[in-house]
């Protein structure tokens, strides 16, 4: 979320990457040789130079980025919206009519950026000019906003009105000035109730010098900067072949991406699949069952995950691993009120001599914990947890997941059925949005083959074209 | 018709810094104050500071020597994805002003919303009711969490506190259980660790875990250099990740408390941050309209997600839950769908009138919600 801030300056850092970027697209649509090829266009009786249609700029824009034409309509909606570009039917509706209606670019005089932020001063002078150029031609919210400036800057009110006549006498190219800062204030000053693209929502207080930039500061920089540089650190192949095995693993898991079964209760307003999926049913569908082997974590954060992990620990007398280290996140996680009473109780169940489930960790790390308990801390048991951990990870949970008791769940977890529509049995019902990979892969369809042409077409482009 | 979108500008190799504050490309200065300081003094600061900018190098070299694969290498076996195309399922109606913030409950039904009509909603997303309706103190609230229990929301904004409220409660009414105060800036986000644990997120540039049941601030996190704007959690809620306006994005660890690695390379203030759902690389979304991809064992940049044709920056992103497409909130009112891995956009979610200020997948990652500045919800899948 962006918020509002007003730095040294007055720029609002916000806004400027966005003017940037569009300018430098405003400037390769008025290049010579590669930019919209303009005319001249009849407006009543005058003929404006320079001009050209929606329909240019559209095309212009597909052809240059390599879009489709509903993302061209989006992009040179922005440019409008935020000035660069402005209609000369109807002015004061700013917004891109794909057909032969006629815009034009605005000067970088009045570019947005260029004049930040846009003044009282010139807002009165503006207005005035409008009051004397034609009595009565100022709209409602302009009359209102008129007599506000008027109060409010009274004392320099003769400067506004000499000015605006100065501005007046001028002759040349008076309309196309008109037109320009017109569009200018419509989106500096917009009419009540027309969105304001210059918004930027909640005004954040001023920060005043944070940053000491003194050797304080540095000889801290310096000393975190020593231990990056001693940091291990991996291949980025290895990284990358991390993230796509875990993309494939997940893809059946990830509704987004595959649909689910047996319908997606967005789309059907049938909530059985989140039926299915509760902590308590007594058959778990395949999938879940599945998930518990992707890694231990995912076991252990599905209830019925653990409740099945657990039956199958206490057969090898190995239960009280599992309890030890649940018992212990409840510490950790935990009201502070009740961390001393917890510690003795899992120290009388786990951790004493003869104690009932005792669990058996390294004498350093016993001794260890058991020097904390004296001044019981949430992670006090954090040491001691870590080793059973370890040893359920790398012992009990490879095992389980070899066991009768995972496969027999595996093998009986449930694929539930697709719901068909009754009225059309035969007639697959939308699982979800998008074509799913797979499918693409199986249908070699014209799309592919046309996304695989353009992709091309796109890079060649790209390669080409200096934005 | 498919969306063909050319790749415009592929980063692999990476140029940032430990810190990026002191970064070359900086185009903005940040407030900074020296003092009084003599001419020893200052020769010595400038010894240090060159003895840094010195080590920042080393380690950019560093990090340069492991980037032995692109992306297009890396990548190349995998499946192409095709056309994402979600559709509005669901348009949640009943905030009268700009949304700021929305939080999914960990069931994937139940979500919160913050708007500036000072309200702080809770949605059943499936029957559109509003399950909670609680009037805020403040009605400049900024950002809102749900509790994975499901017992507690957060909330806060420029009043520089964070609130929690029950929704439990025993006699049904839901009140403020908490106000923990002692931010001296306003609060940009908040992430439960559980009904015990807070992290907050805040303008005075500090990040604080917070004791729910006292009040108390247990850990103060400062090292950004500009206003903390957003923080997300490790799924294994043993480190978390925070985005700066120093243009750099911070790991912490939570038991330590302290800054275990720091990534730059945006140009701009970052709004958005999250976690890879393996926990291994950190995306971030920054007012420079792009977003990246850190990881965390390769300790650098590995993925910049950006477009000639998309100019307005990131507010929000959210991975869907195999991680391999990334949603982003855009200020020019869109949110655009990425193929993490291919590092190609492969969707627009258009649908709303105002900019996209916050998203959010579902923990099943069935749907995704969109909140605007044009006071809807909308639930996409």
């Amino acid at each position: 979320m962006t918020i509002n801030t007003m730095a040294k300056g007055g720029w609002h850092r916000d806004q400027m990457s966005c003017f940037r970027k569009m300018e430098k697209v405003i400037v390769a649509m008025q290049d010579p040789d590669m930019g919209m090829k303009m005319r001249n266009q009849r407006l009543l009786i005058t003929v404006i130079p320079h001009a050209m249609t929606g329909r240019d700029i559209i095309d212009w824009l597909m052809k240059k980025y390599n879009i489709c034409e509903e993302e061209s309509l989006h992009i040179s909606g922005l440019l409008v919206r935020y000035g660069y570009i402005y209609p000369l039917k109807e002015p004061r509706s700013l917004v891109l009519r794909p057909d032969e209606s006629p815009y034009r670019f605005q000067t970088p005089y009045f570019w947005t950026s260029t004049r930040w932020p846009a003044s009282e001063l010139d807002y009165a002078i503006y207005l005035a000019k409008k009051n004397i150029r034609k009595q009565g031609e100022l709209m409602e919210y302009e009359k209102e906003r008129y007599s506000v400036l008027h109060k409010r800057i009274n004392h320099t009110w003769d400067f506004v009105v000499m000015q605006a006549r100065e501005q007046l006498r001028r002759k040349a190219d008076r309309i196309v000035l008109e037109c320009q800062e017109q569009a200018y204030w419509l989106i500096n000053r917009p009419p009540p109730g027309a969105p304001n693209v210059l918004d930027m929502g909640l005004v954040r207080p001023h920060n005043t010098a944070r940053v000491t930039l003194n050797s304080e500061h540095y000889k801290n920089e310096i000393d975190t900067c020593k231990r990056a540089l001693g940091r291990n650190r991996v291949k980025s192949s290895i990284c990358l072949e991390g993230f796509m095995k875990y993309s494939e693993q997940y893809q059946n898991h990830d509704p987004i991406m595959q649909g689910c079964l047996p319908s997606n209760p967005w789309i059907s307003d049938d909530s059985a699949h989140w039926t299915m999926n509760l902590e308590t049913v007594p058959t778990p569908t395949r999938l879940r069952v599945e998930r518990w082997s992707f890694s231990f974590m995912e076991l252990l954060n599905d209830e019925m995950g653990r409740r099945e992990f657990m039956t199958y620990l206490e057969k090898e007398f190995s239960g009280e691993n599992l309890a030890f280290w649940q018992a212990c996140e409840d510490i950790k996680h935990g009201e502070s009120s009740k961390i001393v009473e917890k510690v003795e109780e899992i120290y009388r169940n786990f951790l004493a001599p003869g104690a009932p489930r005792w669990v058996n960790i390294d004498s350093k790390t016993m001794d260890k914990t058991l020097l904390g308990i004296r001044h019981p801390h949430r992670f006090v048991m954090e040491d001691a947890q870590m080793h059973i951990y370890f040893l359920i990870k790398k012992d009990s949970y490879p095992r389980y997941l070899k066991s009768d008791l995972y496969k027999n769940l595996l093998a009986k977890g449930i694929v539930p059925q697709e719901t068909k529509k009754s009225v059309f049995p035969f007639m697959r019902r939308q699982r979800h949005s998008s074509p799913s990979p797979a499918q693409v892969a199986t249908q070699p369809t014209e799309e592919v083959g046309n996304a695989k042409g353009a992709g091309q077409a796109g890079t060649n482009s790209a390669a080409g074209s200096n934005v | 018709m498919l969306l063909c979108l050319h790749i415009w500008f592929l980063e692999v190799v990476s140029n940032c810094s430990d810190d990026g504050s002191h970064a070359k490309d900086h185009h903005l200065s940040l407030p900074v104050s020296t003092g009084d300081l003599t001419t020893s003094a200052m020769g010595e600061m400038e010894e240090l500071r060159k003895e840094m900018e010195n080590l920042k190098d080393q380690i950019t070299a560093a990090r340069k020597t492991f980037q032995d694969s692109t992306l297009q290498e890396a990548a190349a076996g995998v499946t192409v994805v095709g056309r994402v195309q979600l559709k509005t399922r669901k348009t949640l109606r009943g905030h009268l002003a700009k949304i700021y913030a929305m939080h999914w409950g960990t069931d994937s039904t139940l979500c919160v919303s913050a708007s500036q009509d000072g309200k702080l909603i809770v949605w059943d997303t499936i029957t559109t009711n509003k399950v909670n309706a609680i009037p805020l103190k403040s009605s400049w609230v900024m950002t809102c969490a749900y509790a994975p229990s499901g017992n507690l929301v957060a909330c806060g904004g420029l009043d520089n506190m964070c609130s929690i409220y029950n929704l439990k409660g025993k006699d049904g009414n839901v009140k403020v259980m908490r106000e923990l105060a002692a931010h001296t800036g306003y609060l940009s986000c908040c992430r439960f660790l559980s009904d015990t644990e807070i992290i907050t997120s805040s303008g005075d540039c500090t990040c604080v875990l917070w004791d729910i049941e006292t009040g108390t601030q247990k850990t103060v996190f400062a090292g950004h250099q500009g206003d903390a704007m957003s923080l997300g959690v490790s799924p294994d809620f043993k480190f978390f990740i925070s985005g700066a306006c120093d243009f750099t994005a911070k790991l912490w660890d939570i038991r330590e408390a302290e800054c275990r690695q720091t990534f730059g390379g945006h140009e701009s203030d970052i709004n958005a941050i999250g976690f890879f759902p393996n926990g291994n690389a950190v995306i971030t979304g920054s007012d420079d309209a792009t977003c990246k991809l850190y990881d965390l064992r390769a300790d650098q940049e590995l993925l910049t997600y950006q477009d000639a044709s998309i100019m307005c920056g990131v507010t929000s992103l959210a991975p869907s839950k195999s991680g391999r497409l990334l949603l982003a909130g855009h200020d020019d009112f869109n949110v655009n769908i990425w193929d993490m891995l291919k590092a190609e956009r492969v969707g627009v979610l258009a649908g709303h009138d105002n900019r996209v200020s916050c998203i959010g997948v579902s923990s099943d990652g069935m749907a995704c919600c969109t909140g605007s500045w044009d006071s809807f919800l909308k639930i996409w899948n």
